[in-house]
Parts: C-alpha cells; structure tokens; sequence
C-alpha cells in the first residue's frame, strides 16, 4: 500500500494535508448549511422584499429578477461559484454589489481585530506568565478575579464604558469611530483606539486564563521536576525545557483566540458605528437583505475555520513526536 | 573520615487535602536515620505510603508535592546540606547527588535529544567541558549496554524502549560522577524479562564507576542483588535496618519475615479432569482495526481448579480473557463452557451466561463506581440476577461480606472510604453474589502491597475450597503462579508458548521463552544476579 | 459541605443570582412604576423618586430593569435548560453507543460548531420571524453544541472506567448505564457548565437584544435597554450603562459561583483544583 507507506514516512506531513482537506470539507459543508438554512427556513422573500406593496404580479416579477424561480440546486451551484470567484451577487436593499461592500469592509474589519491581536496577544502571554509566576498568591488571585469579571462584561458594556469616559467625559479619544479611504495611519489608528481597547479587554482574560493553564501544566510536569533536580537555574529550566513544551498549546490558545475576536468584531462595530463587516452584516440582517447575510456568513465561517485550522497545524508542527518520528 | 552520607533524625511532613475537610499537616516520615558509606549501596524498601521515596529525595534536599523536611539533618561529607540555602543546594543536584526516577519517559523532556539531556547538568555545572561530556555519555551507554552507543544520543525519548530509557537515565545520573545516586524505582514499570538487564546495567554501572546508591523498591527480591544494606520502612517509620545477609536470611523483625516469607505454596496441584469446564480451542482475535492479538490459542480449565495465565505486557493475557467474557469476540475458533458452546459476543449472551462467568480487575479503584455503597455495589448483581430486593438482599449482602472477611460495618461506606485490599474484597463479593462458576482475575493482586496482596490470594484459595470456584488468574508474577495455580499457560506475543499442569510446565526441559522467562524473574536470595548472568554468559559463550 | 468551606466569592454569586431571582417572580409588587409606563421627561436625571433616571421615552429605569430581570431570566434559562437537556441526551447516547451513531452526532455537531455562534444566530435570525420561541430554540439549538462537545467528553472519560465496562459484562442495559453509572460521577461538572451555559446564555441574549435581533420592544430586556439608550452616551447620559452593569453583574454572580463549583470538582477528582 502506497498510503500507509508515505503516512509511516510523512507523518508530519500526512496529519497536516488531512487537517487541510478537512478543513475544506467543513467549508464546503458549512456553505451548503448558510444556503441551504436560508433557503429551507420559512419566510417569503419575494413578499418579505417588497412589503406592503406585494401583489401577485410584482411578486412573481420579483422571485424572477432575483432568480428565486429556479431550482435550489442550481442556484446553490451558481451562487458557490459566483463565490469562489469573488462574486457574492447584488446586494437587494441597495442593488450595489455585494463583492465591492465587502472587500472594502472586509479590509477594515481584519485591519481592527488585527490591531487588537498584536496588543492584547503579548499582554495576554505576559500576564499569564506573572500568574504562573505567583502563582496562589496575592497577584495570582487579583488577576484571577478581575479576569473572571472580564469575561462577564458583554462587548457593548465595556464599549459604552470606555466611549462615556474617553470620548464623552476627557475628550481624549474619538467617536463614531469613523474611517475612510484616504486617511492616514496614526489617524486611522487613533480613530479605532476605543474600538481596538474594548476587543483587547474582550479578549485578553480568555486569552490570559488558557494561557496559564497551559503554562501549569507543562510547570507541573515530571521533566520540570528532573530540571530542578539537575540542580538548573530557573531561567534555563523555564527556557531550555519548559518553554519548547508550553509552545504548542500556547499557539493553540492564541489562534483559538483569535477566531473568537474575529466574531467580537460583530458587535464592537455595531457600537462604535464602524464601517467593516460586522455592521454590515447587522444591517442586512435587519432588513433581510439575503445575498449581504450569506456573503458575510461565508466569510466569517472561513476566517473562523482558516484560524482555527492554523492553530491545529502549528500545535502538529510544534508536537517533537511527530517533527520527529520514530 | 565521616559517611558520604548520613541522615540523622529525619521528619518530612505535607499537608493534606481531604476533600469536603479542612487540610491538614501529616507526617510522612518519622525520626529516619541511615549512614551511607562512599561506593555502597543502601536499599529503601517498604509499601506504598512507606516514605522511602520521599527518603530518597531528601537527600537532594527537596521535597516533592508539597512535602517539607521539618527536623533532622541530611549530612552529606559532614555538611548539613539541609542549611545549604538555594544556590549551594542547586550546585549539589546534578551534581555530586543525583536522581533516577522511576518512569524515565515521563522525567524525559519530550523536545530535547537524549544526548543533550545526558550530559546538560555536567556541562552546566562547569564539570566538564561539551566534548568531554560526550564522550563520558558514550561510554556510559556502552557500560550500560544500549544498542550503537555513537548514535544513540541522537534519539528523542519517545523514539526509543522504556528499558533502554531507564538506562539512559542512569547515564544521565552518572554522567556528572557523582558521589550519589537515588534509584527511586528505576525497574517497577519494567516487564521481568527486561527489568533483569537494567538490573545488570545498573549494577555493572555503580561497580564500574564506584558512585555510592540508595536504591528505593517495593521488592526486596530486587533489592537483596544490588545492595550492601537494607532498610526495611513502614508508615514512614524505621523498621529493620541491617545487611542484606541478615535481612534476607535472618530478619529480625515480624514484618520483615513477613516480606521475605511471602507467597510461600498456598495449594496443592490437583489432578488434570477429562473434563473442563472451560475449553478454549482454536481461537484467534484480532482488533477492528485488524491488528491480531491472539494467535490460535488452545487450552482448558478442569472446574474447581485455577489455571494461571502468565505473560509479560503486550503477551495478549489480557486479551484472552476479555475474549472470554465476549468484550472482544474470536474471529476464529470456539469457547465450551460447561460442555456447550459459549456465546461469542456479550451482547447475544444470555443473562445466565453472563451470570456464570465473573471478572476481578487489577485496579478495584476504578472497577467501582465511587457513587456507590458497597451495599449498591454487592447488592446489584443479586436484584439483576436473582430479583433479591429489601431484607432478603440485605442479609444476603451481610454474608457475602462476611465470606470475604469484613464486617457488617462497611455495608454503607463508599469505595473512598476503603482501603485498597478492602476494595479488592468488595470487588471479589460483588463476583460472588452472581453465584459463579468461573472467576476470571485480571492481576487482582499485582496494584497492591505484598502483604495485603498476600491476604487476597489467601482469601481467593479459601473460597475456592469452600465453594468449588474455578479460576483463570492472570498475572505476570511467577512466585504467584507457584502458589496458587493447577495449570499454568504462558503466553508471548499473542501465542501460547507452554500449556500443561503446573509440574510440568514449570519444569524443564523448557522452551526458550519460558526459560528465560522464569529465569528472569528475582529470586529472594543472595548472588541470584550473578548466577543467572554467569549462566546466561556460559550458555551465549557455548552457542 | 458546611457553609463556613465555601468561599466568600460563591456567597457573593449566589447573593446576586437570587436578587436577580427575587426581581423576576414579584416584579409587579416591588417595580414602582410600569413597565411601558411613561412617567417623565426623556433621559430625566437620576432622583431620590425615580432612582435610576428615567430612558429615552421617559419610562422608569428601575421599574424597567426589574421586570427586565423576568424577561432576560426566563429567555436565558429556558434556552440553558432546553440546550443542556439535547447536548446532554445527544453526548451520552453518543458515548454509550460508539460506532455510527458517535461517528455522525459528533461529525455534524464539528459541522455545525465551525460556524462561529453569533454569525449562525444572525444568518439563521435573518430568515426566521420574530418570535419569543423561535429566538429561545435558535439560542439552545446553537448553545447545545458547546454542551455536546464537553457531555461527550466527560461521558467518555466516565464511560471508558472499568465499573462501567463491569455493569456491561452484567448485562445492563443502556438506560442503566447511562443514568445509574455514569450519571452521577459526572455531575459536578456537568452543573458547573450548566452555570457557563447560563451565564453566556445572559450574554448572548443581551448581545442579540442590543443587535436589535433579540426580544421585541416595548418588552423590557436588559440588551434591548442598552440599544434603546445607546444614543445618549454621546450626550454623557449613563443610562445605557445601567442594564449593563445589570448583565454584567449577572454574568459576573454566575461565574463565581461556578469557578467555586470547578473548584471543587477538580479538587473532589483529587487534582489540583488551581489548574
């Protein structure tokens, strides 16, 4: 047998092409459930579109110009490769291209939550490292309880919090949290301070409370105990043998975290009325504006499964038993 | 000149964290004292919950989970190393005292080559420089007998055996050349065939570089070939402390005669039936993923009587009996219980087929649910079985636990709340309520200590004369085998290597499996290493 | 279990999950005003007779939060209770039975949890009408993958004992199995994430409320009291933070007592309850 062959050979490799096509499958899947959910659920487009103003006539007419009179399948095919090649359709409640909303808002969004990952990521690691560091011990414990309380706040909360304080009462920041094309960098990253602190909050107690379980764990291990009987520094021991094995579950905290900002971009948006994704996605979804809640559905699945299919393979790549097989 | 080593008066306590109670302070080890001279070998020897573990490590001034050493002195070369402070202690482990654990794939670290790991603490303790590290590595693994020595470093943990780990350990203990070692169980997660070659490596290893050892184990046969000096520990308190001629051949205390005494004849053989109870013909099975874990495996058990399956890990002893009970149905050949064929897969058995055949596991802990009492846990299988409900099932469940030699008392506490050769009897009660013909003992015995395990295998052998019980005992320890069994099976890799009654099959000629099978495991006498190597060097000398 | 061992922060947690209780079931007794009553002035200033203020049409916010509580509660446990009981009936059958039927629930239930929830409520709220129902089955069906996904877990490290593997060899049925042996060695677990469960339920009800997608005014939710005064943050009026802090709260009661209840199954398994 061939296959077993290049597995026994490749197995790094092998695990993470399998990761791939899974991953694709899942997406193929998850397209099929967002057309298909939206297309068995009940609900009348055609007479949900027009309104008051439906009669027979103008519904008909309107099930043909949105090609709600053709088969399922057949419209499912069009729409993925419509998809695929970057084409989401037109947009019903304002007959724009669905492709050109997105792109430029997709953009904004990725620029927001990507901003707030590269803050909260090291503060996140740092600060589950002072826990370990004192670990059942005062600072431990005031981190542990505030990051409990951090993880209750809903975004809106901690969004409204920091515009009432820093926009409204100091005047230090902005609000709405307007951008545009031509705005320059430190502008556009002022403009989103207020946005970025509340998904860093968001997302930093999460973040920080995974990552010093995973850091205890690898602490609490016999290979730790053996460091400290060899008589090693702490440093070395944290450095040479802690840290290659904290690694993997590390990058696997982070990037599982990073797909949970992408969705906390959602409502974030929503509050500080900023033009990416999100909102967009929210608007359509209050008018029923079915093409703008598909593409977005889309894409945020994808981004979500592209994330978390990363963490899987560096937490693969990380694993010495497999970088290394027998 | 003062001892390498000498502990005076030593106390450790913990703190202990009963669930649903306020912590609090145990004492794990009581007034200690031991002297250790340079290039000897101590031996710590005691139960679980013994402290001689924690003995072992005190001598690296560290206590483990929690343990502090709260009065005494550790006096190492006349030094207290226990008022060293923290920089003075870290320039000792590693280097003038190291540790040998007892599961070196666990003390490993997984991202690190053996090599560099080997030789990390010479090197950061500024012993030796790099090179002279290696090559004092290569000629520690050459000592301690590993496959290509120049290479073997090379390796990651996972990418070779736990025997050839726990002798890259010892390279890793001896490598700084030390004035102490701590063995802390270096062979107990060891198969027998393979624990006799550490063994060896280890011996051959402190003769060759003359490094003192206290050498920890629950086994007093291990221990009486690699040890000057013994000291036998109970509850953390000193029982006996003597050579090892003396402790072996005239202890002084009852515990120690117990220790050596044990698993001494229990039963007579009796004479193989025409006709069994369990025939077992033919039969082969295999995992669903294809992988064959038996290979036409034939034998039979004669009712009243206890046939011994005996075989290292991976053998497929466990495996034969979950074919039994219909866990893992044959894919070939056939089961006769009581003359009539026996349904293969558990869930086509009928429930007087079930009730017939009862299994006993290794670990009692995990084979009862702990929401239960043990009146639950005795009193189901008579409700299931014979619709025994109220006062009836009551009286039944006071005898059952009367039968294994407990009192009425313990018919409400939970599992926890037992200790673990009183689990054990629970579980052997909860067998006996269905009112079997045919007990299979998965190493009922093999997760306890010697002497609770020895009141088991007593409990077990009166039972079976009370109650004409039969048994298929599987286990990996001869010495058990020779007390209890009529047959003995001996399994290897899957297949049956040898089938007969006990005289027989444990009597030569042998095969070559079992041979060096029952010549691997330790004898409770002096010299017993040597002889089998001696032999075992003239037998390969003679090829 | 005395009441002295548990910790001040799971008293705290309870303290506030039952005033929060106690608001629900006698809101019209102790609300000083209506619910859709309009008593005053818009955004009208905090005083010592309407003690939080008054909203944006002029209505109590006090009164408002109090009957408030009735809608959040009951919407936020009914979906809890509703997707707990399916990802817990789903996870055990899976666990017990193997094979086909795991392979499937637990294929379709990966499926479905990598859509993230949030975007699966919006695309699914898109279609469906706007209905009290319909917005507590979409809440639980969602919710109850996160549940399938730890029940299956923890039947499986249950299910894998040898006390299990020995009622099997019993003959036991199923339904014994899973209710007599497996069952209650996983409930302190199972009841810490019924209380994740709810606590995120709170959230995620207020996070679609305050979407505009959750309950339908002139109900009073606490989301939809953030929404309906959002606009006058830009004016320095707090309004808008007080059903916040109310959800905050909530989640924040729920939590603690949860971390207490995780606590004490780690420490009840014997591991090391920090972990």
């Amino acid at each position: 047998m061939p296959d077993l062959k290049f597995r026994a050979r490749f197995p790094l490799l092998t695990l993470i092409v399998e990761r791939l096509l899974l991953s694709l499958m899942l997406l193929l899947a998850v397209s099929v459930l967002i057309f298909g959910g939206v297309e068995a659920l009940p609900g009348d487009f055609a007479s949900t579109y027009l309104g008051q103003s439906a009669t027979p006539q103008a519904i008909a007419n309107i099930s043909a110009e949105l090609g709600l009179d053709k088969p399922v399948v057949s419209r499912y095919f069009s729409w993925l490769g419509g998809a695929l090649q970057g084409d989401f359709g037109t947009s019903w409640a304002s007959r724009n291209s669905v492709s050109e909303q997105v792109g430029r808002r997709l953009g904004n969004s990725l620029f927001l939550a990507g901003f707030a990952a590269v803050i909260a990521v090291p503060l996140a690691i740092g600060l589950g490292m002072l826990s370990v560091h004192f670990r059942n011990r005062m600072p431990d414990k005031i981190i542990n309880v505030i990051s409990l309380a951090a993880i209750s706040l809903p975004e809106f909360f901690i969004g409204y919090l920091l515009i009432l304080y820093f926009a409204v009462n100091f005047g230090i920041a902005t609000f709405p949290a307007t951008v545009y094309e031509s705005m320059g960098l430190l502008e556009r990253l002022k403009a989103i301070a207020l946005p970025t602190a509340t998904l860093v909050l968001v997302v930093l107690a999460h973040m920080m409370r995974m990552t010093r379980a995973a850091i205890l764990s690898v602490m609490s291990s016999a290979y730790m105990e053996t460091a400290e009987l060899k008589g090693l520094s702490a440093g070395r021991a944290i450095i040479k043998h802690a840290a290659p094995n904290a690694l993997a579950p590390i990058i696997n905290v982070v990037a599982l975290n990073l797909a949970y900002l992408v969705v906390g971009v959602v409502v974030v948006e929503v509050v500080f009325v900023y033009p990416g994704m999100g909102q967009y996605m929210v608007d359509a979804v209050t008018v029923r504006d079915m093409p703008v809640v598909q593409a977005c559905g889309l894409i945020f699945a994808a981004v979500y499964i592209l994330l978390n299919m990363l963490a899987d393979i560096l937490a693969i790549v990380a694993n010495p038993r497999l970088r290394h097989p027998r | 000149m003062p001892e390498l080593l000498s502990i005076r008066n030593l106390k450790i306590e913990a703190t202990s964290y009963p669930p649903g109670e306020p912590p609090k302070r145990i004492t794990i080890v009581d007034d200690v004292s031991l002297d250790l001279q340079k290039g000897k070998v101590l031996g710590l020897i005691g139960e679980s919950g013994a402290g001689k573990s924690t003995i072992g490590l005190s001598a690296l001034a560290y206590g483990r989970g929690g343990a502090d050493i709260t009065g005494g002195q550790v006096l190492l070369t006349g030094t207290d190393i226990l008022t060293l402070g923290k920089g003075g202690i870290r320039k000792l482990r590693g280097a003038r005292v190291c540790y040998v654990a007892q599961s070196a794939a666990a003390a490993f670290n997984p991202a690190h080559r053996l090599g560099d790991q080997v030789i990390e603490a010479s090197v950061k303790h500024g012993l030796m420089s790099k090179e002279e590290a290696r090559k004092r590595a290569l000629y520690l693994f050459g000592v301690l007998g590993l496959p290509s020595p120049e290479t073997f470093g090379d390796r990651f943990p996972h990418q070779v055996s736990g025997g050839q780990l726990q002798r890259a350990m010892t390279a890793m203990a001896l490598c700084p050349n030390p004035e102490l070692i701590v063995f802390d169980e270096p062979t107990t997660a060891l198969d027998v065939t393979t624990q006799i070659d550490v063994l060896a490596a280890i011996k051959h290893a402190i003769e060759e570089t003359h490094t003192a050892a206290l050498y920890i184990t629950h086994d007093l046969a291990v221990v009486a070939q690699i040890s000057d000096d013994i000291m036998v520990l109970r509850h953390g308190k000193m029982v006996e402390y003597g050579s090892v001629q003396q402790i072996i051949e005239a202890p002084r205390e009852d515990y120690t005669r117990a220790l050596v005494n044990v698993r001494q004849a229990m039963r007579q053989e009796a004479p193989d039936q025409s006709q069994a109870l369990l025939k077992i013909d033919n039969v082969s099975a295999q995992y669903s993923n294809g992988f064959k874990v038996l290979h036409d495996v034939s034998l039979h058990l004669c009712k009243g009587q206890t046939l011994a399956i005996v075989g290292e890990s991976g053998s497929g002893k466990s495996t034969l009996a979950r074919v039994i009970t219909g866990l893992l149905p044959p894919s070939q050949g056939q089961i006769t219980f009581e003359g009539k064929p026996l349904t293969s897969a558990l869930k086509n058995r009928s429930r007087d087929e079930l009730r017939r055949i009862q299994l006993i596991y290794q670990m009692a802990d995990t084979a009862m649910n702990p929401r239960q009492t043990v009146r639950d846990i005795i009193g189901r299988p008579l409700t299931f079985y014979d619709g025994l409900r109220g006062a009836t099932k009551t009286a039944r469940v006071k005898e059952l636990l009367e039968q294994i030699e407990m009192s009425n008392g313990f018919i409400d506490r939970y599992p926890a709340e037992l200790s673990g050769g009183q689990k054990q009897r629970v579980a052997i009660a909860r067998a006996l309520a269905a009112r079997p013909e045919l007990i299979l003992c998965d190493e009922p015995t093999s997760a306890l200590d010697p002497l609770v395990a020895e009141g088991i295998l007593k409990l077990l052998m009166k039972l079976q004369a009370e109650q004409q019980l039969s048994y298929v005992f599987i286990t990996h320890d001869i010495a058990i085998v020779r007390a209890i069994a009529d047959c003995v099976a001996v399994m290897h890799r899957g297949r049956l290597v040898r089938f007969g009654p006990k005289s027989q099959a444990l009597s030569p000629p042998f095969d070559d499996y079992t041979d060096l099978l029952l010549k691997s495991v330790p004898e409770m006498q002096l010299g017993w290493l040597e002889r089998v190597l001696t032999t075992r060097r003239m037998a390969s000398a003679g090829n | 279990m005395r009441a002295r061992d548990i910790p001040i922060t799971a008293w705290i947690g309870m303290f506030g999950i039952l005033l929060a209780v106690f608001c629900a079931l006698f809101a019209p007794f102790i609300a000083p005003y209506g619910e859709t009553e309009v008593v005053g002035g818009v955004w009208q200033e905090a005083d010592a007779q309407f003690f939080f203020g008054l909203d944006n049409l002029g209505r109590d916010i006090l009164s408002r939060l109090i009957y408030g509580a009735r809608t959040t509660l009951l919407v936020a446990l009914a979906a809890t209770v509703i997707s707990f009981s399916l990802g817990i009936i789903l996870s055990f059958i899976a666990a017990v039975s193997g094979g086909m039927i795991d392979t499937v629930f637990s294929r379709f239930n990966d499926l479905m949890m990598s859509i993230p929830t949030l975007i699966f409520a919006l695309v699914v709220l898109a279609v469906l009408p706007q209905h009290l129902i319909v917005l507590i089955l979409v809440m639980a069906i969602l919710d109850s993958t996160r549940v399938y996904r730890l029940g299956r877990a923890v039947a499986l490290d249950v299910a894998v004992m040898e006390f299990v593997e020995a009622a099997r060899l019993r003959g036991e049925g199923t339904g014994w199995i899973i209710f007599r042996e497996i069952l209650p060695n996983t409930l302190s677990p199972l009841l810490a994430e019924f209380g994740l469960r709810f606590a995120f339920a709170i959230l995620f009800l207020s996070t679609l409320s305050f979407l505009g997608l959750g309950i339908q005014p002139p109900t009073a939710d606490w989301g939809g009291m953030v929404k309906d005064n959002k606009d006058g943050i830009i004016f320095g009026i707090a309004a808008a933070l007080v059903p916040g802090s109310a959800i905050a709260g909530l989640a924040i009661c729920v939590n603690l007592v949860v971390d207490w209840l995780l606590r004490r199954t780690s420490s009840l398994k014997g591991g090391r309850g920090d972990a």
